[in-house]
């Protein structure tokens, strides 16, 4: 995507949640998108289905999948792309699933493919509620949302969203709303579900762990922007954007004997930011100039961006790991 | 993110809040000038029988026509506003608080209490409002007295479910649970701490109440069971206007527009209420 | 449990009461004031001449003694004599039924009519101006006293042009169906203010959740998702409210009737009043509550049907 801007609109203000976003994913990797709650990424994921709805709107940018601009496609077209090439996974599976509807139902909804007799559509859906690992198929085929536990509700709506075969999985904090021990098998039937259908993924979480185990590249977002993109081993191990460094460092550790660093501050009101960096008022190594002008995203080496006016500075500040 | 939670972003003036409310409020400002002034305003007197001026059409000198007795439209209209007005507000008034108070402890203490207050309000449903009114009144003869007896009998039932359906809800939540674990007695609890939150579900369906009442105040002063002859009331003059109805429209026509504006204004009331509400409480 | 022993359960929970209720009404007429047989005879009647009219009522026996005829009468789906038109009230309230039920019909037919798509388009549109329209539409009409209504439109349709009569029932079906419009059309129109307004938020509510999002990112087509995903949900609160509304609508009919002079249960009980027949009051109010008790737990029937949350307990 390139410069992607999506705004919400109200009586007095615009709220501008994604400001002039740009990174590319390629296939087969797994993209995580991490930040603080309300930095604006699933804004972002949603951006890209364009399922931003009153009072928001996409407002600029484009989103180029495959070759074609999402963004300048007609509804209908656009619809085509959704489910059968980009499919994606929310946050809380209770409000996600439809109550009145029973999982199997919401399963075969999803079939793309109208030829396909109604048993047909029963055994490919239990075939799938197999692969998420739901025992007890065909039972479940007719039971409501309300009757699974929260970590099989997380399973069968990623089952309803395999079932039109994407090529592209967006991934809406999936880990976030369940248990730990439950944290695990999805991340790990997600791994799983990318290996064997070749899809690649974006993530969005705001848990670091989550992204150890999942991405290949990551990009971190405050306040709307892009802040730092690095391969998740550079990342972890050399952070060069105050932001990254100060979410290292925050991190508490029984094996690091340092001090516990949390960021100070708070997020900025995203109706009315300044000019400069937006990181600026918490920031350890601000300047004057961080808050006149705002820095652009600039490539250390090779796949490795950050946008700070400081770069060189934190050259030899310690990540996560140690490389 | 919602427009609800985009607005509560500022802390917006009550004024600006509800374009509603704002109308509300000045229709209403408007129906109380011939509830507070009707000497100034009504042209003629109102009760004034004479019998040269039957019947007559809209004109400079009675704006609404007379009826069959030679009485002015405009003025019994005009003062008829204050027995209405007073009527739909006394009528809710004191189910409100009846019906509330009824609610809110059976809500709070359960069981033999709750019960009770179930038990009755079962009785109570199996009949449609109207219904039960007349029958009050038809027991206890026609007359404004009578029928605000009826209207009071029947009316808690909406306040007392309301309160309580909420007060259930409340009552399992932490803060009240933090209250008594501080050791705050029940009367404190109940009256500073539930009751303002589950007020307001009250107050938005008293709006819509005060409205119901009026309707069936003026519905029993047609049929003849509400306000007695010659009191002006909008219900009641249009029963006049009905035997009528082919030669002088106007008797039926225009204290139902009355009614319409000023049932229309406390239902706006009503109706920004719930806005303000909604958006600054859950 | 299965639907059949939720409905059980809850007929038997009526019973009690149906019973109080009952006594209710029963002393309810008893308190009006007046001797019924005096009222009957008028003022030239002598001492024995009400003397034997209240014998002949049953009034000289005691309270509970009366009660008990009452309620055996009752069962056996009797309900006295009307002192106004000398035929048995059953036989009255049956003809009237008729009237009363035809004209509830029509008034839900056209409330939903109405409200469905007025109510689907409102919320769709929130705060758009088809939403401000309909809802100031639906506020103005709720704020209209129906009998008023009613003779505004009879003014409009049946006194200057003669499109519906001015009342009256009509001798055929063809002409029951013509008189009937009218009537129906006003008593529909607060009820489907109600409905529009309940859909309308329903809608609004729905469109907020996140599995209309979640069916919208699957690619579902827009059809199934307005239809299984939006209309199914609203369902479960429009239907409830609908169910609440014909109670209301009953006891509507008692004005709509007498403002168009149509022969129905609600046009009786109003000159029953003023003719002192007490007992057709009587039955009417017990056929009423019946009727109300009905629908209630019809209403409850049909909300744990639709909503798989509390269905299964």
């Amino acid at each position: 995507m390139d410069n992607l801007e999506t705004n919400f609109y109200c009586k007095n203000e615009t709220v501008k949640v994604v400001r002039k976003v740009s990174f590319d994913v390629h296939e087969k990797e797994t993209f995580g998108l991490i930040g603080e709650s309300g930095c604006g990424k699933s804004a972002t994921l949603l951006s890209i289905l364009r399922l931003i709805k009153d009072p928001g709107r996409v407002a600029g940018g484009s989103v180029v999948y495959k070759g074609i601009n999402l963004l300048e496609l007609s509804e209908k077209e656009m619809n085509k792309y959704r489910g059968s090439e980009i499919g994606m996974i929310f946050q809380e599976p209770m409000t996600a699933l439809n109550p009145v509807l029973t999982i199997g139902e919401q399963i075969c909804d999803a079939f793309k493919d109208e030829k396909l007799t109604k048993s047909e559509k029963e055994e490919k859906a239990i075939n799938l509620l197999k692969i998420v690992g739901i025992p007890s198929e065909k039972q479940r085929l007719s039971e409501y949302p309300h009757q699974f536990s929260g970590g099989m509700r997380q399973r069968a709506m990623i089952a309803s969203v395999l079932a039109s075969e994407p090529k592209m999985l967006l991934a809406d904090e999936p880990t976030t709303a369940l248990d730990v021990t439950i944290q695990d098998q999805i991340i790990k039937l997600i791994n799983n579900l990318k290996k064997k259908f070749n899809m690649s993924v974006i993530l969005v979480t705001h848990d670091l762990g989550v992204v150890a185990e999942m991405c290949d590249r990551v990009a971190v977002m405050y306040a709307g922007k892009i802040m730092e993109i690095a391969d998740v081993l550079t990342l972890f191990g050399e952070p060069r954007h105050p932001y990254t460094i100060g979410l290292s460092q925050s991190i508490p550790r029984k094996i690091r004997s340092g001090k516990l660093h949390p960021i100070e501050g708070s997020l900025p009101d995203l109706a009315n930011m300044p000019e400069g960096c937006p990181f600026e008022p918490r920031c350890r190594y601000k300047e004057k100039i961080c808050k006149e002008e705002l820095p652009e995203l600039i490539e250390i080496k090779k796949g490795h961006f950050s946008r700070c006016h400081f770069i060189e500075k934190l050259k030899n500040e310690k990540g996560i790991i140690e490389l | 993110m919602s427009r609800e939670e985009l607005n509560s972003r500022k802390e917006i003036p009550i004024f600006k809040r509800s374009i509603n409310l704002n109308i509300g409020i000045l229709l209403v400002l408007i129906i109380m000038l011939p509830v507070i002034f009707p000497h100034f305003i009504a042209t003629h007197n109102p009760t004034a029988v004479s019998f040269q001026d039957m019947l007559k059409a809209p004109s400079g000198e009675h704006f609404f026509g007379t009826d069959n007795y030679g009485r002015d439209i405009f003025s019994r209209v005009i003062w008829a506003t204050r027995i209405d007005m007073t009527i739909g507000v006394l009528a809710t008034i004191v189910p409100f608080i009846v019906g509330s108070l009824l609610g809110l402890l059976a809500g709070y203490y359960g069981k033999w209490v709750d019960n009770i207050l179930m038990r009755i309000l079962d009785i109570f449903m199996a009949f449609p409002f109207i219904v039960l009114v007349i029958a009050i009144v038809a027991i206890l003869g026609p007359g404004i007295k009578n029928l605000y007896i009826a209207i009071w009998v029947v009316g808690w039932k909406y306040y007392a479910r309301l309160v309580r359906s909420e007060v259930l809800v409340i009552k399992n939540s932490e803060f009240i649970q933090a209250a008594k674990v501080l050791g705050y007695t029940d009367a404190r609890i109940l009256f500073r701490h539930i009751l303002p939150n589950v007020l307001s579900s009250s107050i938005v369906f008293a709006a819509s109440d005060v409205v119901m009442c009026m309707i069936t105040a003026a519905s029993l002063s047609f049929l003849g069971l509400g306000v007695q002859p010659p009191t002006p009331e909008w219900g009641a003059i249009i029963a006049e206007g009905k035997a009528f109805i082919s030669s002088a429209w106007w008797i039926t026509v225009f204290p139902g527009m009355f009614f319409v504006i000023a049932g229309t204004g406390v239902s706006l009331i009503g109706d920004g209420l719930s806005d303000i509400l909604r958006t600054k409480g859950r | 449990m299965s639907m059949l022993n939720y409905l059980l359960k809850r007929i038997i929970q009526i019973i009690p009461v149906l019973i109080i209720v009952s006594i209710l009404i029963f002393f309810m007429i008893r308190l009006i004031p007046g001797d019924p047989a005096l009222i009957r005879l008028g003022d030239k009647a002598t001492p024995q001449m009400v003397e034997n009219l209240r014998r002949e009522m049953g009034l000289d026996k005691p309270i509970i003694v009366q009660y008990v005829i009452f309620m055996k009468n009752l069962l056996k789906l009797d309900l006295g004599d009307s002192l106004h038109y000398h035929v048995p009230i059953v036989d009255l309230l049956k003809k009237r039924m008729v009237v009363t039920l035809f004209l509830t019909a029509v008034t839900f037919i056209f409330s939903v009519v109405i409200s469905f798509p007025l109510g689907f388009l409102s919320g769709i549109k929130e705060n758009k101006i088809q939403d401000q329209i309909v809802r100031t539409a639906a506020l103005i009409a709720l704020s209209m006293p129906q009998f008023w209504v009613g003779l505004i439109l009879m003014i409009l349709f049946a006194v200057s042009i003669n499109l519906f009569p001015v009342g009256g029932w009509g001798e055929t079906w063809a002409q029951h169906l013509r008189a009937i419009i009218l009537p129906a059309f006003t008593q529909s129109l607060m009820t489907a203010a109600l409905l529009t307004r309940n859909l309308r938020n329903s809608v609004v509510d729905i469109l907020k959740m996140d599995y209309v999002n979640f069916a919208r990112s699957k690619g579902l087509d827009n059809k199934i998702v307005k239809s299984r995903y939006i209309i199914k949900n609203a369902m479960i609160f429009y239907i409830t409210l609908i169910s609440m509304r014909v109670a209301y609508m009953l006891g509507g009919s008692i004005i709509i009737e007498t403002v168009f002079s149509l022969p129905g249960v609600g046009s009786l009980m109003i000159s029953s009043i003023y003719t002192r027949d007490y007992a057709v009051i009587q039955g009417i109010v017990l056929i009423f509550a019946l009727l109300v008790m009905s629908i209630n737990i019809l209403t409850d029937l049909a909300y744990t049907y639709l909503d798989p949350r509390v269905r299964l307990e």
